[in-house]
């Protein structure tokens, strides 16, 4: 049925203003897009040229000698003007390179490749935990505006909002892990599992169940599943409060009134009719969520031993090590960038009002 | 005396600007008081206030001073929240911990607001060029998480507290522009701004006379909301290393050093995050029950 009235409005010829006006609207967003990006390159260079007193120590560290110190400046092209510095760098980045680190010696962008999916498996699991504790949460303090299970959301929200997400951690580690002994301690798997499973796509979960390593994914999961639920708790707090509000709104629309006179179940008009038109701003607040997990691992994967991005970037600074600083803020920055496009692309193909 | 104050600011009809004010805080205030958990989100607030400004009456001991053969004691008559590594009280800290974390929440605050609010109030009254300017410029900002730009500016700028409260400050202002420009938009096109161009004002005084003004409350929640976000942030620093130095009493950075004895001497972490927890929820309180007072306008 869907199919056939896809095909039928398809076969419609797409009148020419339309086609212009999509033009428009692409064109305007990839400016914006264009425009962003620009900006998030030029403020890694002021960070890393500008506010430094000297950005050559900064690089080198404070006791090289002379002729390192020179070489590095050449190096850096620090004797060019400011402008010719940042196209520079820009051309780098565009062709993925982004310096050397002085901690581990090898290129930022190969590092980041290397400990970026131990980040994407964490901040997916968290996602993950807060979508499907968060929307039932803000459904239920919706429906029972003021009753108790609204006071419960209230409060997960309140508290998602107010606790430090690395003491969480700390607290978590000490009850789960050192008192009661039911989850892995810190790190991403055990050091008896380390050799079993190898890194294909980087995702320890993935690469353990296509291996048939089962007794490794255990493992890992034990180890996964505390970090990714004290994230999850901040994805839920926000979801959850969010789908409150965009719930209240559309209950109070005519056509709920309409579905309930003619005679639907409470429960079809609450999940079937109220909850599908929220989707559109809802996928937006998951996506945002999404992007704020990998705010939140930075604390989170230091606490837990995480070797993912977060932790790189906070190893990387402890260390002054400028260029890994710089690379994991721009990478997260584009990913940041990169999901609120996807969630508005997704918004519009999912509500045609929108497009 | 009370009867006339209460007529006062009860009146319907006042008459005079002051009394006007005065009315319109008294009623919000009734409406505030209404709220259970506001009051409660008020009185942490104040506690806080009352504690860091009596830190040296409260406490106990020297917040700074170590004592090496108290090493780790868990709590006691003596020591009511135990002590830490190097023998210092963990109450005291966490009294005069209070001082440092009202300090920078109040030194970002101080700062953050007036430029966004500038901006804000400039973009939306002003519109066209100036507003897709600066609105871009705000975008940028709003593309990176806030924690992790902090991190890149202290990176550049070296760890310290003046450094942390600068790199907050710097991360936290889009959100203000952000909310007084919505504000502004809406008040541009309101008739007593049309009246007062026609009087000859220039958009500097139409901005800083008339919108700046009208934008003050929204950005007072906007302000009480984002405390909490400033403190979690200001102490995400201090765990890291990179915010206040030790021996400041800062709540992040004793939960730092309190990590790896968090197995055997749980009480060296658990006090100070537990701290962070009640200030950044009075916060939070009071902004929701703030939003409610305000919003009915």
């Amino acid at each position: 049925m869907e199919s056939a009235t896809t095909a039928a409005v398809s076969a419609v010829p797409v009148r020419p203003w339309r086609l212009l006006r999509w033009m428009h609207v692409i064109g305007r967003e990839m400016t914006t897009i264009a425009i962003t990006i620009f900006g998030l390159l030029l403020i890694t260079f002021l960070i890393a040229r500008v506010i430094p007193i000297d950005p050559v120590l900064a690089v080198v560290g404070d006791n090289a000698r002379p002729d390192v110190y020179e070489n590095a400046r050449l190096a850096m092209g620090l004797d060019k003007p400011l402008w010719q510095q940042f196209a520079i760098y820009v051309g780098k980045v565009f062709q993925g390179d982004l310096g050397k680190s002085i901690l581990t010696a090898k290129p930022v962008a190969e590092d980041i490749r290397r400990v970026f999916p131990a980040t994407l498996e964490l901040a997916t699991l968290g996602t993950l935990i807060g979508v499907a504790f968060g929307i039932p949460l803000g459904v239920a303090g919706a429906v029972a505006q003021g009753r108790w299970p609204d006071q419960l959301a209230r409060i997960v929200g309140l508290v998602g909002y107010s606790i430090p997400i690395f003491w969480l951690g700390l607290m978590a580690l000490l009850l789960f892990y050192a008192k009661l002994g039911w989850t892995s301690g810190p790190g991403r798997i055990g050091i008896a599992y380390q050799d079993f499973v190898t890194p294909v796509t980087g995702l320890i979960l993935v690469d353990a169940a296509t291996q048939g390593e089962w007794d490794a994914f255990r493992n890992a999961v034990s180890h996964l599943i505390l970090p990714a639920s004290v994230l999850g708790l901040f994805s839920m707090a926000y979801i959850s409060r969010m789908t409150r509000s965009f719930m209240i709104a559309e209950l109070q629309q005519q056509y709920i009134v309409a579905a309930r006179v003619k005679g639907l179940s409470e429960s079809r008009v609450i999940w079937r009719h109220a909850l599908r038109n929220t989707i559109t701003p809802l996928v937006t607040v998951i996506a945002l969520s999404y992007a704020h997990l990998l705010e939140g691992s930075v604390l989170t994967e230091t606490v837990f031993a995480w070797p993912g991005l977060g932790r790189y970037i906070t190893t990387a600074l402890l260390n002054a090590d400028m260029n890994g600083v710089l690379g994991g803020t721009l990478v997260v920055g584009a990913v940041f960038i990169g999901v609120n496009l996807l969630a508005d692309i997704i918004g519009r193909i999912f509500d045609p009002r929108t497009r | 005396m009370m009867t006339t104050w209460s007529a006062y600011l009860r009146s319907d009809a006042p008459t005079s600007r002051r009394q006007a004010r005065l009315c319109q805080l008294w009623r919000r205030w009734l409406a505030l008081r209404g709220n259970p958990l506001a009051v409660i989100g008020l009185l942490i607030v104040l506690a806080l206030l009352a504690v860091a400004m009596f830190a040296p009456l409260i406490a106990t001991h020297d917040p700074i001073a170590q004592n090496l053969d108290q090493r780790l004691r868990p709590p006691s008559a003596a020591a009511w929240l135990g002590t830490d590594a190097l023998g210092r009280d963990i109450f005291s800290r966490i009294v005069h911990g209070a001082r440092v974390t009202l300090a920078i929440v109040l030194l970002v605050v101080v700062t953050v607001g007036p430029i966004g609010l500038l901006i804000g109030a400039s973009a939306g009254y002003l519109g066209g060029w100036v507003d897709r300017a600066l609105m871009r410029f705000t975008d940028v900002f709003l593309a990176f998480p806030r924690l992790v730009l902090a991190l890149a500016f202290v990176s550049a700028l070296g760890p310290g507290i003046v450094n942390a409260i600068i790199a907050i400050a710097l991360t936290a202002w889009p959100p203000y522009a952000r909310v007084a420009r919505a504000e502004a938009l809406v008040i541009r096109s309101a008739d007593y701004i049309a009246a007062t161009r026609l009087l000859g004002a220039s958009s500097w005084r139409i901005v800083m006379r008339h919108v700046v003004p009208m934008c003050m409350p929204s950005l007072i929640v906007r302000t009480t909301l984002d405390m909490a976000g400033i403190i979690l942030t200001a102490a995400g620093l201090g765990f890291l290393g990179l915010g206040a130095q030790p021996p400041l009493p800062e709540w992040g950075a004793m939960i730092s050093a309190g990590r790896e004895q968090i197995f055997d001497q749980w009480w060296v972490a658990t006090f100070p995050g537990i701290a962070i927890c009640v200030v950044a929820l009075g916060f939070n309180l009071l902004g929701d029950g703030l939003r409610d007072v305000m919003d009915a306008k």
